[in-house]
This record gives C-alpha cells, structure tokens and sequence, in this order.
C-alpha cells in the first residue's frame, strides 16, 4: 500500500539527480588527473569537484535514497499510511535548502576541505551549515520511521514487526547516533571557528570525532541493500527467506558493532594511543560476521529459488536462476564487488597491514567498489523494483536495464581494480596531478588510464539508469498491485521480544561507543596545548 | 509436506545455519588473535604513545628548531631523522639515512593535517599539528625513494613531494663524523 508516492519519488528523484552531477564530476577527475587528461592549470578547480562529489555522494544521495525506501517500507510493509507526512516533506525540503548552502560555497572554492573536513582547515560557514541542515533533515525521518513503528505496534499489539521495516528502523537508529560524531565535530569545534568566534582547534580532537561518523556511516549506507538481499530479491526471483531471524541477528549485530570500531581510520594518527587502536581493530573484525551470515542467508535463499525453478546437483542450480531477472544480476554482481571489496576491507582495518595501503588510492579504489559497486548497484535495482508501484507505469525495457547493470559492473572492475594496484605501489590520494615523467611515477600511467576509462564506463551506465527512470514515468500504466516483500520458508507466528525490538540493542550500541570512544574523547578534549591556528581557505 | 517432514526441515536447516554462525565467529576470532599475535611476538603495531607539541613555537624552541631538523646518528649507532610538514612541502626536502640501520623518524607537522608516506615500503604516518608522529623504520636497499604527502592540506597538495636517499652505511658514517644534521637538499 502505497500511499505518498509523491513524496518517495522525490526522494528518488533528488537523490538520483545529485548523483547525476556528482557521477560527472567523478568521472572528470578521473580523467583530469590521469595521462590521457592535459594538466589541469588551476589544481583548486579539481579539489572543488572533489569536495562537492565526496558531500554529494557521501551525505545526499545515500541519505536520500534510505528515506525514500525507509517511508515505502513503512507503507507497505506495515500496510500503513505514513503518520507524519508533513514532517516528512519538511525534512525533504530541509535536506534541499541545507545542499544549496552547501554547494554555493563549494563553486566558489570557498569550501574545498573535501567532505572529511580536515580542519585546522576551514572554510566558508555556510558550507558546514548546509550539511548540518542536511543532517537534520535525515534525522526528522529518523523520528518518523520510529513513530511509524509505534503506531503499527498498538494496532498490533505482539505481532511480529515485518522483517524490512525492523531492518529499517535499526538502520535509521544506526544513522541518528553515527551521525552524532561528525555533528560534536561540526557544532563544538569546526562552525566556532569558521563563524570566526575561535581561532584555534583540535585537529586530533577532531579527526577521533569524525572517525565516530566515518565509519559506521558506510553500514547506513548498506543498510537498504542488505534490506534489499533479505527482503526483495527472494521475492523477485521466486524464492524465500532461508531464516527471518538470522536476518534479524544480523541487523542487530550491525547496530551494535558498527558503531564501536571508528578508530580503524586512525591507524596512522599519533593522537590515539595502541590500546584503543587495537580494540577498535579487533572489534572491526566482529562486522565482518553479519556479512558473512548474509552472504551464507541469501545464497541460501537463492538455492531456494533455484530449486523451485527446477534447479538440480550441487551447483548445477545455478544455472535454474532466472538471470535475465535484473534482480539476480544486479544480486551477482553486488555479491561480486562485496567480496572483492570486503576482502580488501579485512586488509583496511588489520592492525599491521594498514600502514602499506593507509591513505594510497587503495582506499579509494576499496570504497568506491564496495559502496558505488556493492551497495549503489542495489539502490539501482531497488529503483527498478520499486519505479512501477511509484509512477502506476511499466518499466518496459529490461535489456536496457540489464545492459546498464552490466556496464555498472564492469565499469567499476576496470575503474577499481587498477585502483587498488597503484595504491599498493604507494600512489596517495586526493592529488589533482601526477607527473608521470618521472620515472618512479610511470608505471602506474597504465594503470591509472585504466581507471579512468572504468569512469567513462561508469558515467555512461549512470546515464542509462536516469533515462531508464524517465522514460518509465511517461511508459504505458500498468497495475503494479501492491509491493510486496520475501517471506521466510519457515515463517513463525511470534518472534523472541528481543528480536522484535531495538531498545536493548540501542542502549548496547550506545554503551559500546562510550567505552571505546569515552577515554580518548575526554582525554584528547581535557589535555590542554594541543588547540592549533585555524587556516581558512581561499584566505591565502 | 507432513507436519513431521516440515518440522525435521526446520531443524535441518537450522543445524547448517549454526554451522556457519560458527565458521564465521571462529574466522572473526581468528583474525583478532592473529593480530594480537603479531602485535606482541613482533612488535609490529602503529604508533603507541601519544606526545604533544606546540606548533606555533615549534620554530622557536624543542627538537624540531631549523637546526635540529634531519637525520642524526646517535651513540648506540641507531639514525634519529627529525621533519617537519608545512603547506607544501616537507623540512628537509631530501632526507638522507643509512641502509640496515634502525631508523627512528621523529615529525610533526606546522600547519594543517599531512602525511608522511615512503613509496615501496610500510612507512606511513600522518602528521597531525599539535601531535608528534614516531615513526620505526629500517631499509634494506640504497637508492631513492619518493615520499609524497598522503592527505590533502589545500589547494598545494599534488605539490608536496618529498625524497629519500638511502645511502651506504659506511657513506653515511663518514658524512655524520663532522656532526650536525644531515640531508641531501640540494645534491
């Protein structure tokens, strides 16, 4: 039942735009930095793209997109009208307002801090306000998805919470207190001195902050596309949930052990001491679990589909799968990139191996193979699933559709791939120029040129995705009838109350990150001496 | 399906699933005991102290003043290299060590947020103003080596190159009898 198709279409349509702009500029840099590119005279100019595609993509479009799918899972799963439209459309327009802010500062290289920040760097106010904005925007759908939740429990006072609406929830509980970190960061210290009331910051307070964010942010980001793996794929492809509550573990173990675990990020740092480095390593090891019971649920799920279909032999199944589904191919490939990407993640977040990849285009190429190749590729195909039951029209051409997913994957093999190479030679990150004459510098020019062409492949397939969705708004109607979710093999009448519910899961997230973020939070904020002179860009 | 089939299903199905629940834990525990393993029998760990500096003085006074900054060969035959990062580019701009000795890279940075990172080895720090980065380090090849700056500090970054020269233990000994501070600036 889906009610406000306006307002989840305008989510999607914003999210889709910015991601338009950003894919562009992406893909810009990528040549404009490689040998193919010619240099680039004002090197500020590619740091302005680099900071409004790292905000767009980082803070806008997936924040977008998880509130458009939060309020159609909220409709349709609790087969409930959404309780606070208003609210939802001021948090819509809130994220609007807060991205015009932001992007005016960025255009005129008032800004270019990149979208981690990095002060004592400082820029232009309205920059900082505008994410903020944004923030609080997301944060109104927070509340929403809660309210939603609570509404539908009275009415159903017991029943088992649907498992993507109980996905939802945590996932929006996960960003409410990831988001806290950058928010200290941003309202304590870095919008002080960039109103121009302090002249002086922690540059270590600030980095431990936003490592709070930094990464727990990324499992948001995943959240709609293991919302996706659990609940519309098995159904798309004609299949059933091998287990609803080992789905359920696993979106409780992200809301605990996302948050916990930041400090992988500063491996590097001389601001945090071995022991929390080594406690924030060891319980990043723990997040690898619920993917690795994902990964073992959903395969699960898909035999399921498989051999419903006809499917036979220990592997010979696969070939049951109904691969012309853009649902299974965009599953594959996701499953492709997550575990190229997780594997390398495992390399990320060691407590030795870090030092060889910490800050080369190794992390680069790793993030954009699992969040653009892992995680967008899902919001693509929930888009696809989702766009006839939002616009009451078919989305008629589904070789086009397959052959953008395919050109998404194989561009982000090709752009990520040579990526991570170059990194493991010691290429750094975030340089509008390489002189690849030098000779130390030249065997990394193919490589480099590799990438850049996965851009352009990336871009095109990109393109395709918007002309896909705009085309369907004006297709033949067709009666999509009313969204549906995967339900389990085995599904149960009642569920354990503690997997029916967040509260003790939120306290444990909260307590979790007060104990291994509370020490060197205070200590780096109480320890005097270590405030340093802000410098403002664009002042020089 | 009978109820009794469907109920041995369930019970199937939920036995593989323990399994697997297992085979992950023990890969996750693995993996943090490897590191712990490693951290302890080898020593190999990022920094572990935590030592402060005043950048707005660091030109004044304390170890990293001009003159103190580059590689210095201490008694007990270890190299101490000091450095500075400002925006753009590293102090000394060349830094000259001896092969098969322990290396103690001491640095800091005067401005805003930089990184130290030595192309084709595990060198790789970030230099946080206020903060002291300590850095172990030991080559076993001479030659050069770039060593750019590994996190963006403005519009100067893709700038901000520095080197390494890694010279013969004896060159190096012989150039550290007159004293001082060394570096290859201008060779």
């Amino acid at each position: 039942m889906l009610v406000n198709r306006k307002l989840i279409l305008a989510h999607f349509w914003l999210a889709f735009a910015v991601f338009g702009v950003a894919l562009t500029l992406g893909a810009w840099q990528m040549f404009i930095r490689s040998p193919i590119g010619t240099w680039l005279s004002n090197p500020e100019l590619y740091y302005r793209s680099l900071t409004a595609h790292g905000t767009v993509m980082g803070y806008v479009f997936p924040t977008l997109v998880a509130m458009g799918f939060g309020y159609a899972i909220s409709e349709s799963a609790l087969e409930q009208r959404l309780v606070g439209v208003r609210w939802a459309w001021a948090g819509f327009w809130l994220i609007v307002i807060g991205s015009i802010m932001a992007v005016i500062p960025i255009a005129l290289g008032r800004a270019s801090v990149l979208y981690t920040f990095y002060p004592p760097l400082i820029g232009n106010v309205f920059y900082y306000l505008g994410v903020v904005l944004v923030v609080v925007g997301s944060w109104i759908w927070v509340a929403l998805m809660s309210v939603n939740l609570r509404v539908w429990r009275k009415a159903h006072p017991g029943a088992p919470v649907p498992l993507a609406m109980y996905a939802n929830v945590a996932g929006s509980y996960l960003w409410a207190w990831t988001a806290v970190g950058a928010a200290l960061e941003l309202l304590l210290q870095i919008i002080p001195v960039a109103a121009g009331l302090k002249n002086t910051i922690d540059a270590g307070l600030a980095r431990v902050f936003f490592s709070w964010t930094l990464h727990a942010i990324v499992y948001f980001w995943l959240m709609p596309t293991y919302i996706a793996y659990y609940t519309i794929v098995p159904r798309a492809i004609g299949g059933l949930v091998y287990s609803d509550s080992m789905a359920r573990i696993s979106f409780i173990l992200f809301l605990v052990v996302a948050m916990p675990i930041g400090m992988h990020h500063t491996f590097a740092d001389p601001q945090v001491g071995a022991g929390f480095k080594f406690i924030h390593s060891a319980f990043t090891a723990l997040v690898a679990l619920p993917t690795l019971l994902t990964v073992f649920t959903i395969c699960a799920s898909v035999e399921i589909a498989a051999r419903l279909r006809g499917g036979r032999g220990l592997f010979g199944w696969i070939r049951a799968l109904p691969w012309d589904n853009p649902m299974m191919l965009a599953l594959a490939f996701s499953f492709v990139m997550l575990g190229f990407g997780g594997a390398g993640g495992l390399i990320n977040m060691s407590y030795q191996l870090d030092a060889s990849i910490h800050n080369t285009q190794w992390i680069t190429g790793h993030f954009h193979l699992i969040f653009g190749g892992a995680i967008v590729i899902m919001y693509f195909a929930i888009a696809y699933d989702l766009w006839p039951h939002l616009t009451g029209r078919e989305l008629i051409d589904v070789r086009l559709i397959r052959t953008q997913l395919w050109l998404w994957f194989i561009g982000m093999i090709v752009t990520t791939f040579p990526w991570h190479w170059v990194g493991i030679l010691g290429m750094p990150r975030r340089m509008a120029y390489f002189d690849f004459g030098d000779p130390a510098i030249a065997p990394q020019a193919l490589s480099v040129t590799f990438s850049a062409i996965g851009g352009f492949i990336l871009l095109t397939s990109g393109i395709m995705f918007i002309v896909i969705l705009a085309r369907g708004m004006r297709a033949p109607r067709v009666d999509a009838g009313p969204y549906r979710f995967a339900i389990a093999v085995h599904q149960s009448k009642t569920v354990p109350v503690a997997l029916n519910t967040h509260a003790l899961w939120v306290a444990l997230m909260i307590v979790l990150t007060i104990t291994n973020y509370g020490y060197p939070i205070l200590n780096l904020a109480l320890g005097a001496g270590t405030s340093v002179p802000a410098v403002y860009v664009g002042a020089q | 399906m009978s109820s009794e089939e469907a109920h041995r299903s369930v019970e199937v199905a939920a036995r593989v699933e323990r399994r697997w629940a297992a085979i992950a834990v023990i890969i996750v525990v693995g993996m943090a005991l490897l590191a712990a393993f490693a951290g302890i029998h080898r020593a190999t760990m990022p920094q572990p102290r935590v030592e402060t500096t005043d950048p707005s003085r660091i030109h004044l006074s304390g170890e990293f003043v001009e003159s103190n900054l580059g590689s210095v060969l201490e008694a007990n035959g270890n190299v101490t290299v000091r450095a500075i990062g400002q925006q753009y580019s590293f102090t000394p701009a060349c830094i000259v060590v001896p092969a098969d000795t322990p290396i103690t890279l001491r640095a800091t940075s005067a401005d805003v947020v930089h990184g130290i990172l030595i192309q084709g080895t595990n060198v790789n720090t970030m230099l946080v103003p206020g903060y002291i980065s300590e850095q172990l380090m030991r080559f076993t090849k001479t030659g050069d080596y770039l060593m750019p700056c590994q996190e963006f500090c403005s519009f100067g970054h893709e700038g901000m190159w520095g080197k390494v020269k890694v010279i013969d233990k004896t060159d190096f000994a012989d150039r550290a009898k007159g004293g001082g501070r060394l570096s290859c600036v201008g060779q």
